[in-house]
């Protein structure tokens, strides 16, 4: 109980690690394009979230300023992941990943 | 300002952050996928706040659920969602991957139990309110060099975007 009332670094570093872990599931299981490039900003979020916690443990900023150069990378990705997207449905109709097969043997 | 009532407020976010997190993976139409990833981008903002990264919650809700989100829902909206909503949601690896998770979730739990000594047990300490002015300076003083970088990343990503977007080049 006491371990549930006071807040420490460890329990937001499970809380990223149980959202990253669902980020993963997302990226492997669905077949939805979109979906996918969703699941992949959870895991960025994720993340996030221990670069933060981390930040305050040691009472520093590096660890917020790294978070924000991960949110630019982030907005970059889902930018060009969308483009590609774009591009994709408009050669094949569909945001299936599993018909992304041209280089399979 | 001293936080008021931390542990529940961290335990209401975390479960309102994991509800979402779960809805964005299972739910068939993208766009509740996008809402529900909204939920969360705000519920994780409400932690930075709590973590007293007040401009980094900022950037998140302006930055994240206002635009990346945005850019999320307009090509929904561009790409047909009917046909897709009518197949089968999950590949027929679901299994592969759910073991693969849950072993990685084996790793996380077993690090996180040997490694709890290394994490500092103590209430910390309260940092003043200038965030802000903080991060400013870090960004355009130390990490000057990361910053024009980005920007280029930036730039580079808004072209690559267009080219590929674009019906003929």
């Amino acid at each position: 109980m006491e371990a549930m009332l006071h807040i420490t670094t460890l329990h937001y570093l499970v809380l990223g690690a149980a959202l990253f872990l669902l980020g993963v599931i997302g990226v492997l299981t669905r077949r939805n394009v979109v979906v996918v490039l969703m699941s992949i900003e959870l895991i960025l979020n994720a993340v996030n979230l221990n670069l933060v916690a981390f930040s305050r443990m040691w009472g520093g900023i590096h660890g917020q300023v790294f978070a924000i150069f991960v949110i630019t990378d982030a907005a970059a990705e889902a930018a060009v992941g969308l483009g590609i997207l774009i591009a994709f449905f408009r050669n094949k109709e569909t945001v299936n990943v599993d018909e992304v097969n041209l280089l399979k043997w | 300002m001293a936080p008021v009532a931390t542990p529940f407020f961290f335990y209401l976010f975390a479960a309102i952050m994991l509800i979402g997190g779960i809805a964005v993976i299972t739910r068939k139409n993208p766009v509740h996928s996008a809402l529900a990833l909204i939920v969360t981008l705000l519920a994780q903002s409400s932690i930075y706040l709590m973590l007293y990264a007040p401009f980094v919650a900022g950037v998140q809700v302006i930055l994240y659920a206002g635009g990346i989100m945005v850019l999320f829902l307009f090509v929904i909206m561009l790409v047909s969602i009917d046909r897709s909503m009518k197949e089968r949601q999950f590949n027929s690896q679901w299994v592969v991957g759910i073991v693969a998770a849950t072993a990685l979730a084996g790793l996380f739990v077993t690090v996180y139990i040997k490694g709890t000594s290394i994490f500092p047990d103590r209430v910390l300490p309260i940092i003043e309110s200038d965030n802000t002015q903080k991060v400013a300076t870090m960004l355009y003083g130390q990490y000057m060099f990361a910053f024009e970088i980005a920007s280029l990343l930036l730039l580079v990503a808004i072209i690559g975007a267009v080219v590929m977007a674009k019906k003929r080049i």
